[in-house]
């Protein structure tokens, strides 16, 4: 009943059409010269996120042992990272089972480089609370997969068919407390960027 | 959790300006967070676009807006959300309650949404036996401390650190004496883990709902929104009807714009786009009036439904920052709650749009160009009109009318005026009369502008 009534009151209350606005201008106002992947890098790396530009995953694995403990749990997306548990086998877990989970490492295809955002799907996370249930949470991107802008992001990701995606830009942080920042709120307290030559 | 009172803003406004340090660091953090939205509005060279387009797109949403509605309704049930709608704060509440109930459910989690906290949503969840944690960590310290948020993006931004550990040491046994921001934050986190993983039902606000895809968007930088709807069976979303918009890449335009304006920071950590429930849980959106619509009808501030929540106008309005958010005795303090609030409660909410200077700062900085000053302008006139204008506005302005209806009256006044700043200024400078409240009171010339210009026409004529 209150549908109906709302939608009345705002039918009867709402102005003339107007029209929408032209986007072209802001999807192609791009700066052709700057270099995407050090723009990001500045960026992430002032919103908290560690990145490192690797050659390939023996450098990703070292990095990675380096960082963590034996024995701890990591998840991993990748099929190139395999000696970790893969996403895909425990996706349809109950998310609770993640709350030990110490590192999830996921895989992406869309980089922003003016704000530092990642965007994941839930394809590519397996089960949606990983990126944000795990201690500390990795991404692997490819060098070529950066676009300047959120609208060109947008134009990436089109009419794509997800049931979840995040635009991930840094660790959970806040700064509610007198605006100190303080890194690790609830989710992951490191984010990890390894960008693929 | 309410903020029932019945003193308005001036007494409220004194009462929290009795700590002066406390006022000039209140007003020096939220310049401080104003400057770095400045910083970040001139990186981009595009910025003035931007909100152009904003701007335009939102009238685009208003102008539409049923359309939008049904549109997106009907996206969002093909993506398997469950769609309800809600007239009022009211039946907001009892749709979230009846969710809860048929699921035996009493125990809930709730991100950061001000419109819960206009429907006074946890104190009526609490009078039903419900009992709801706010995980944003703002929300929860001001949620401990018995205390509505003073401001929409910063819910505690009136808190000091060492108040803050006072109410950990007391409800999450922290150290005593501990006010370390890291510390504290660190004893929250601990504490929310637990009640994230416990949680059957989760409730969130919606920053956007896109109309062509039927998904809602949240924006948080602590990821509490979804470490809460994941894990939850049951994610329950509030949101008020004109946080639609059209297509899914026109949120490339407010994604852009939103905290640029609010922290400076180029995004949220987390952007979040929830299109359909995950396997096994259910995901409910209540479509909210709460006398949107009417708002939609009077042309003259239906612009203000354009906002996008991004807290930009308090920052940096000078009376904000020296009253505290408190003082607007209203969910959402500042120039734009001052614009939504008299249209719930002309009466209760008639202080509102006195308490700004018109300086116009608000509609300077807002993203999508809500012409906020003249709004708050407006109302005033609508305010005195219907006969609800502040009681001691109303004794001072028709003496004011009066005065300047007649030529005598007005001359014999300036005079009386002029001779009393002269020989007694305590009669002016005194507490009695308000204009003097936070101000010195200028020195009165020797003659008006009558009286030299006559002598300075006789001595042109002579
Ligand atoms: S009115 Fe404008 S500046 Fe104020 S909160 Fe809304 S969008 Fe931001």
């Amino acid at each position: 009943m209150s549908r109906e009534k709302i939608l009345a009151a705002v039918k009867f209350n709402q102005p003339a059409a107007l029209p929408l606005p032209d986007m072209e201008v802001l999807n192609t106002l791009t700066d052709v010269r700057t270099d995407l992947v050090s723009k990001y890098k500045t960026i992430a790396t002032a919103g908290g996120s560690f990145v490192y530009e690797v050659n390939g995953f023996d450098e990703i694995k070292a990095i990675i042992n380096n960082e963590f403990k034996p024995g701890v749990k990591i998840i991993s997306a990748l099929d190139e990272l395999s000696d970790y548990i893969y996403a895909e086998t425990v996706k349809h877990e109950d998310g609770h089972n993640f709350a030990d989970v110490e590192l999830t490492v996921l895989r992406t295809k869309l980089g922003v480089a003016e704000n530092g955002a990642l965007w994941l799907t839930e394809k590519d996370m397996g089960s949606r609370v990983l990126p944000f249930i795990a201690q500390h949470l990795a991404v692997v991107i490819g060098k070529d997969n950066f676009v300047p802008t959120m609208a060109q992001a947008y134009q990436v990701i089109g009419a794509a068919d997800y049931g979840y995606g995040a635009f991930i830009s840094g660790p959970s942080k806040t700064a509610d407390i007198e605006q100190s920042l303080v890194i690790g709120a609830h989710g992951p307290r490191s984010l990890s960027v390894f960008i693929l030559s | 959790m309410s903020t029932t009172t019945t003193k308005d803003h001036p007494h409220l406004a004194a009462d929290f300006n009795r700590d002066e340090p406390r006022v000039n660091w209140h007003d020096e953090t939220l310049w401080w967070v104003r400057a770095k939205r400045d910083i970040a509005a001139h990186k981009l060279p595009e910025w003035e676009l931007l909100r152009e387009t904003a701007s335009q797109i939102k009238f685009n949403v208003l102008s539409n807006l049923s359309t939008y509605l049904e549109q997106f309704e009907a996206n969002a049930t093909k993506n398997g959300i469950i769609v309800h709608w809600a007239a009022d704060a009211a039946e907001h509440n009892q749709i979230v309650h009846s969710l809860l109930e048929q699921r035996g459910i009493t125990k809930m989690v709730k991100s950061k949404s001000m419109l819960t906290e206009e429907c006074h949503l946890n104190d009526y969840l609490k009078d039903h036996g419900i009992d709801v944690i706010d995980s944003d960590l703002g929300e929860r310290i001001v949620q401990l401390a018995n205390e509505p948020p003073s401001h929409i993006v910063l819910p505690c931004i009136h808190k000091k650190k060492e108040e803050i550990g006072d109410i950990f040491h007391e409800h999450l046994g922290s150290a005593k004496g501990e006010s370390d921001p890291k510390i504290l934050t660190e004893t929250a986190r601990q504490h929310l883990r637990e009640v994230f993983l416990t949680r059957r039902a989760a409730l969130t606000g919606v920053n956007f709902a896109v109309a062509e895809t039927g998904e809602f968007v949240i924006c948080t930088n602590e990821g509490n929104a979804d470490m809460g709807a994941h894990l939850a069976e049951i994610h329950i979303a509030s949101m008020g009807i004109e946080k639609l918009i059209p297509e899914r890449k026109h949120l490339g335009v407010f994604l852009r714009l939103l905290t640029r304006s609010a922290t400076g920071q180029p995004i949220t950590t987390y952007s979040s786009h929830f299109s359909k429930p995950q396997d096994g849980s259910e995901i409910h959106i209540i479509i909210v009036d709460n006398g949107r619509s009417i708002q939609l009808g009077r042309e003259e501030f239906r612009n203000s439904l354009k906002c996008i929540r991004c807290g930009a106008c308090m920052n940096t309005c000078p009376v904000y920052r020296k009253s505290g958010g408190h003082s607007y005795h209203t969910a959402v303090a500042g120039p734009i709650g001052s614009i939504l609030a008299p249209n719930l409660d002309m009466k209760k909410y008639a202080d509102l749009p006195f308490a700004s200077t018109l300086c116009g700062s608000c509609s300077n900085v807002c993203p999508v160009k809500i012409d906020i000053h003249d709004q708050l302008y407006k109302w005033r006139q609508v305010i005195v009109k219907e006969g609800y204008s502040p009681k001691a506005k109303t004794m001072a302005m028709k003496a004011m009318a009066l005065t300047l209806a007649s030529p005598t009256l007005y001359r014999m006044g300036g005079k009386t005026g002029r001779l009393v700043f002269k020989y007694a200024p305590f009669a002016v400078n005194n507490k009695l009369n308000p204009w003097y409240n936070q101000r010195e009171m200028p020195k009165a010339p020797d003659e008006s502008f009558g009286e030299w210009y006559a002598k300075r026409k006789g001595a042109k004529n002579s």
